[in-house]
C-alpha cells in the first residue's frame, strides 16, 4: 500500500526550485507520439512490487491498485448506490434475522479469464479456503464462520458460528471479498499457486505480462460482463521508485496518472499549474489514513489522563495541517473520521490547541518543570511509512518541548519500527498512520482494545486496559441491528476521546494526479483500488 | 604467461577466506539489525496477527537458530545454490541474472565514460600545469565532483526529460513497444543517457584530477628533461612519454572505482527507475531478505575480485617492469 516511500524533503526542494529556474524559458519541444488507439493504453505509476498480488490472500492496497482490475470482489463501494454499496460479482445480500447467515445472489453468465463459468463453488472454495484462513483481513472479519452452502449455482449461504452483523459485512465488502476460481487453486498450496501472481480473475481486465522492476501489462477482457466495459485497452504500471520521477514522467507524458500521492504533497501546488495536468482528490474516501500518537501506558506519566491531555491540548492540528499535509487532511475529533458517516459522531471531548492549559494539566498532574524547563523525557518514535509521520515527529517533538516534555526522537527502518513499537514496546509515544477500513470492526477497535498477544502491527500494544471499553467493542461485535451497533460505536468514540489510549490527530485520503486526457478518474470513494472498468482516454 | 596464471591462481586462493569473512559479517549484520523479513512483510501488507506470523516465520526457516540458518547457507552455497529471496519469492539466482546486466551495462558505460573524459582532460590539464586551461579544468571538475548525484540527475531529468523532451525521463527501454535488435539498442541507448551522463560526470572528476596530478609528478623526472633535450616536439612529449607514465595510477583507480561505482548506482538506479543491482540491494535490506543481500554482496565481491585481477594483468601490459606477481593485492 505505498508504505515503503522514502522521501528526501531538501530532494523535493530542489526539485521544485531547479525547475522553476527551468521553467523560466520556454524551450522548444517534440511531443512524443501519444500511443492511443481505439481505447488507447492507460499507463500508471506504481512505486511497489507486491511478490504476491492475490487480493484474496493480501487485502492490501499495494495489491488492490494492480489485482483489483482482475480479481474482482462481491461488492464495490459506491458514491450512488443504496447503502453506499454497488453490486459487483453479487448482485444482492440479504442476512437471517439471528444474524447466523447472509446469503448472496450471484451474477449470472460471469466467465473466468480461463473461460470456465463463475459459480456459488468459487465463492463458497475463496471463503472457506482463503478469506478465512489466509486473508490478513478475512481472519477478522470471518472468524466466525462456519460454512458457506452453494443450494444452486448462483447462490452462497454463509453460516456463522456466532450472530455476525450484516452491517460488518456490508463494510467490508470491498476490500475482503475478491473472489479467485476455484479449479485454479483447489489441490494445490494456495501460497505457492502460480496464480498469486499470473492472476486469474472475472475483472474487466486480464493479467498479461510482469516484467520484474519494470511494469505489469494488464489487457482488455472482451468477454467482461460489464456492457461496453472495460473502455481501454491495456493498463501499464510502471514502476517508478522515486517519487520525483512520477512527477517528472507525468510533465514528459511518460504516464499518464499516478495515485496515492505518488507525486509528494510539496509538489502538488506546482504541478497543479502545468497545463493539461489535474490533482484529483476524490476517490479515497474509504480509504482513510488516520495520524495518530500512539501512547505506551506502561510509562508512569502518561498512565495519568492529565498528562495525556495535556499532550493532547499541546498539539496544533491547524498547523499540523496546513503546513505538514500542505492542506490536503482534516483534523480529527476521534477513532472514527468524518468520511465515515454512518458511525462518525462529533458530539465527543476535544482538545483545542492550548499551551497554557496543557502546561497547567501537567503541574496539577505532579510534574513541575525543572530548572532546565523539563518536566520529564519521553522516546518518541515516528513511523518512517509516510513523509508525513515522519514530519509530524518532528512537530511533535517541539511541540512537547513547548510544554516541558523532552522527547528524543528514535529512528528506525520499517522493520525496525514494527519490532520496536508492536514487539518490544520501546517506545514512550509512537506516530502511526493507520487505516479506516470502512467498519470500526475491522482495524479500527484493535487500536484500543486490550488482551492482544504482542507482535501485531497497528493494534494496542501501549498497554493500555479499559474494560469498559472492551466491552463496548465486545457487544458491538456480536450486535445485529444495525442502529443498536452504530450506537455502541458512538459510545465507542466517546471513550476513546476522553480517555485517549491515543491521540488522533488528522486523517487524510491521497491525492491521484492525472493527464487531462483521462476520462472517469474518481467515480467510486474506493477509485484507486477499484476496478475501472469505465475509466477511459479521450484521444 | 606463467607468471599471469601464478597470478590467477594466487587471487583464487586468497579470494575464498576473503568471501568467506565477507558473508559470514554481512551476516551477522543483518541478523542482529532489528526486524526480519516478518516484520518487513506484515507492515507492507498493513498489518497481521501472530498465527500469520509464526505460520511465516515457519515457512521462511525463520524459526530456526542463527547457527543453524548460518550453515544451511553456506551449505547450499557450497553447491552453487544462492537460495530463496522471501522478499520477491524467487530464487536469488535468477534475480541476480536478471538485474546484474543492467547494472553492469549502466557501470561500464558510466566507468569508460567518465575514464575516456576525464583521461583527456587530465592530458589537456596536465600538459601545462597552472596554466589557465589547467584552473578552469580543474575547477569545473571539482565543482562537479562536488554536486550530489540525485541532485544532478533530477536537474538533467528535467531539462531532458521533461522540459526539452530529447530523452526519457525513466526506465531501461520503452515499456512493451516490442521493438527487437538494433532499435532495441538505440532505445536502451537514449534511456541510459541521462543515468550514465549524470554518472559520468561525477566520476569523471576523480580520474581528471589524478591524471593531471600524476602529469604534474611525470614533467618533474629525468627522462622528460632528457626527452626535451633531445629536441622532440611538445605533442610527442606529453602523449607518449609524460601521458603513458602517468596513467598507471589511473589503472588502479579504476579497480577502487569499480567498486564504489557499484554503491553509487543505487541512488542513480532509484531516480531512474532502472531495476539493477543496487536497487535490488535496497529492497533486500529494508525487506531483511538475508539470502538476497548475501547473494548480492557475493556477486560484487567477486566482480570487484575479477576486475582488480584483469587490472593486475593490464598493468604488466602497460609497464613492461612490473611483473604480475610483483603488485599483491
Amino acid at each position: 500500500m505505498g508504505l515503503m516511500r522514502i522521501d528526501l524533503l531538501s530532494r523535493r526542494r530542489l526539485l521544485q526550485s531547479a525547475s522553476a529556474l527551468v521553467a523560466s524559458t520556454a524551450l522548444p519541444a517534440w511531443s512524443r507520439a501519444q500511443e492511443a488507439k481505439g481505447g488507447g493504453r492507460l499507463v500508471v505509476a506504481a512505486d511497489s512490487e507486491p511478490k504476491n498480488l492475490n487480493p484474496a490472500i493480501v487485502a492490501s492496497n499495494g495489491v488492490f491498485f494492480i489485482a483489483s482490475k482482475v480479481v474482482e470482489p462481491l461488492a464495490e463501494a459506491s458514491y450512488t448506490a443504496p447503502g453506499g454499496l454497488a453490486p459487483r460479482l453479487a448482485t444482492a445480500w440479504d442476512g437471517s434475522v439471528d444474524g447466523l447467515s447472509v446469503t448472496f445472489r450471484l451474477r449470472d453468465g460471469v466467465k473466468w479469464h480461463d473461460g470456465k463459468d463463475f459459480t456459488s463453488a468459487d465463492v463458497a472454495y475463496s471463503a472457506m479456503n482463503v478469506w478465512k484462513p489466509l486473508q490478513n483481513l478475512g481472519r477478522v472479519v470471518f472468524a466466525n464462520l462456519l460454512a458457506v452452502d452453494t443450494p444452486d449455482p448462483l447462490t452462497a449461504v454463509f453460516r456463522f458460528s456466532k450472530p455476525t452483523p450484516l452491517q460488518l459485512i456490508r463494510n467490508a465488502l470491498p476490500a475482503v471479498s475478491s473472489v479467485i476460481p476455484k479449479h485454479v487453486f483447489e489441490g494445490t498450496d494456495i501460497a505457492k499457486n502460480p496464480a498469486n501472481l499470473n492472476l486469474v480473475g472475472t475483472g474487466p481486465f486480464r493479467f498479461a505480462e510482469y516484467r520484474p522492476g519494470e511494469y505489469y501489462r494488464l489487457t482488455r477482457n472482451a468477454d467482461y460482463w460489464g456492457k461496453d466495459e472495460p473502455k481501454l485497452d491495456e493498463i501499464i504500471y510502471r514502476i517508478l521508485p522515486d517519487r520525483a520521477g512520477a512527477a517528472a514522467a507525468l510533465e514528459a507524458e511518460e504516464i499518464h496518472l499516478a495515485a496515492f500521492s505518488a507525486v509528494p504533497l510539496s509538489d502538488l501546488d506546482r504541478i497543479s499549474k502545468v497545463p493539461g495536468i489535474q490533482v484529483v482528490t476524490k476517490g479515497y474516501e474509504a480509504l482513510t489514513y488516520q495520524l495518530v500518537v500512539e501512547i505506551n501506558h506502561r510509562r508512569k506519566e502518561l498512565s495519568d489522563l492529565k498528562v495525556r491531555q495535556a499532550i493532547a491540548h499541546a498539539i496544533n492540528r491547524k498547523f499540523v495541517i496546513d503546513t505538514i499535509f500542505v492542506g490536503y487532511a482534516t483534523a480529527s475529533t476521534g477513532p472514527v473520521p468524518k468520511n465515515a458517516p454512518e458511525f462518525y459522531d462529533p458530539e465527543v471531548a476535544s482538545y483545542p490547541f492550548d499551551t497554557r492549559k496543557a502546561n497547567a494539566l501537567l503541574d496539577e498532574a505532579g510534574y513541575p518543570k525543572g530548572t532546565d524547563g523539563v518536566r520529564f523525557s519521553l522516546k518518541l518514535r515516528p513511523a518512517p511509512y509516510f513523509n508525513e509521520t515522519k514530519q509530524f515527529g518532528y512537530y511533535l517533538r517541539q511541540a512537547l518541548a513547548a510544554i516541558g516534555i523532552e522527547a528524543t526522537l528514535g529512528n528506525a527502518d520499517a522493520a525496525a519500527h514494527q519490532v520496536a513499537v508492536y514487539t518490544d514496546h520501546d517506545f514512550d509515544l509512537a506516530v502511526g498512520p493507520p487505516v479506516f477500513r470502512g467498519d470500526p470492526a475491522i482495524s479500527t477497535t484493535i487500536l484500543v482494545q486490550s488482551g492482544l498477544p504482542s507482535g501485531v502491527p497497528f493494534s494496542n500494544q501501549g498497554g493500555y486496559e479499559n474494560k469498559a471499553l472492551d466491552s463496548v467493542i465486545a457487544k458491538a461485535a456480536e450486535t445485529i441491528d444495525a442502529e443498536a451497533r452504530t450506537e455502541f460505536y458512538r459510545q465507542f468514540q466517546k471513550i476513546v476521546a476522553a480517555d485517549l489510549p491515543l491521540i488522533n490527530v488528522a486523517e487524510w485520503g491521497f491525492i491521484t494526479v492525472a493527464r487531462d486526457t483521462v476520462l472517469n478518474v474518481p467515480d467510486n470513494p474506493r477509485w484507486a483500488v477499484s476496478n475501472w472498468a469505465d475509466t477511459a482516454l479521450r484521444s | 604467461m606463467t607468471a599471469a596464471l601464478r597470478l590467477i591462481r594466487r587471487r583464487l586462493a586468497t579470494s575464498i577466506p576473503v568471501l568467506l569473512i565477507v558473508i559470514v559479517l554481512t551476516f551477522v549484520l543483518l541478523e542482529f539489525s532489528s526486524g526480519d523479513a516478518v516484520d518487513a512483510y506484515l507492515i507492507s501488507i498493513g498489518g497481521g496477527d501472530p498465527a500469520v506470523a509464526a505460520n511465516l516465520r515457519h515457512a521462511y526457516g525463520l524459526d530456526q537458530s542463527h547457527l543453524a540458518r548460518l550453515w544451511l547457507y553456506l551449505s547450499s552455497l557450497a553447491r552453487l545454490d544462492f537460495g530463496w529471496s522471501v522478499a520477491f519469492e524467487r530464487p536469488v539466482a535468477d534475480l541476480i541474472v536478471e538485474r546484474l546486466p543492467n547494472t553492469l551495462l549502466l557501470m561500464g558505460s558510466a566507468t569508460a565514460l567518465a575514464f575516456g573524459l576525464g583521461t583527456s582532460l587530465g592530458i589537456v590539464a596536465g600538459a601545462r600545469p597552472e596554466s589557465a586551461t589547467d584552473r578552469v579544468i580543474s575547477t569545473v571538475s571539482l565543482i562537479l565532483y562536488a554536486i550530489p548525484g540525485f541532485w544532478l540527475g533530477l536537474v538533467l531529468s528535467i531539462v531532458f526529460a521533461v522540459k526539452l523532451r530529447w530523452l526519457p525521463s525513466a526506465g531501461l527501454e520503452t515499456i512493451a513497444s516490442g521493438r527487437t535488435g538494433s532499435a532495441r539498442m538505440l532505445d536502451i541507448a537514449m534511456h541510459l543517457a541521462l543515468p550514465v551522463g549524470t554518472l559520468a560526470v561525477i566520476y569523471m572528476a576523480l580520474f581528471m584530477r589524478v591524471m593531471r596530478a600524476s602529469m604534474a609528478e611525470v614533467w618533474r623526472l629525468d627522462f622528460v628533461t632528457f626527452a626535451r633535450a633531445k629536441g622532440l616536439s611538445r605533442r610527442r612529449i606529453v602523449l607518449r612519454h609524460v601521458a603513458r607514465n602517468a596513467l598507471l595510477p589511473l589503472v588502479t583507480m579504476l579497480g577502487l572505482q569499480s567498486a564504489a561505482m557499484l554503491g553509487g548506482s543505487v541512488v542513480i538506479e532509484s531516480i531512474f527507475a532502472i531495476p539493477g543491482f543496487g536497487r535490488l540491494a535496497q529492497e533486500a535490506v529494508t525487506q531483511r531478505d538475508t539470502p538476497l543481500l548475501l547473494g548480492i554482496i557475493l556477486t560484487s565481491a567477486v566482480l570487484v575480485i575479477v576486475v582488480n585481477l584483469l587490472l593486475d594483468l593490464v598493468y604488466a601490459l602497460l609497464d613492461p617492469r612490473l611483473q604480475p606477481s610483483d603488485r599483491s593485492a
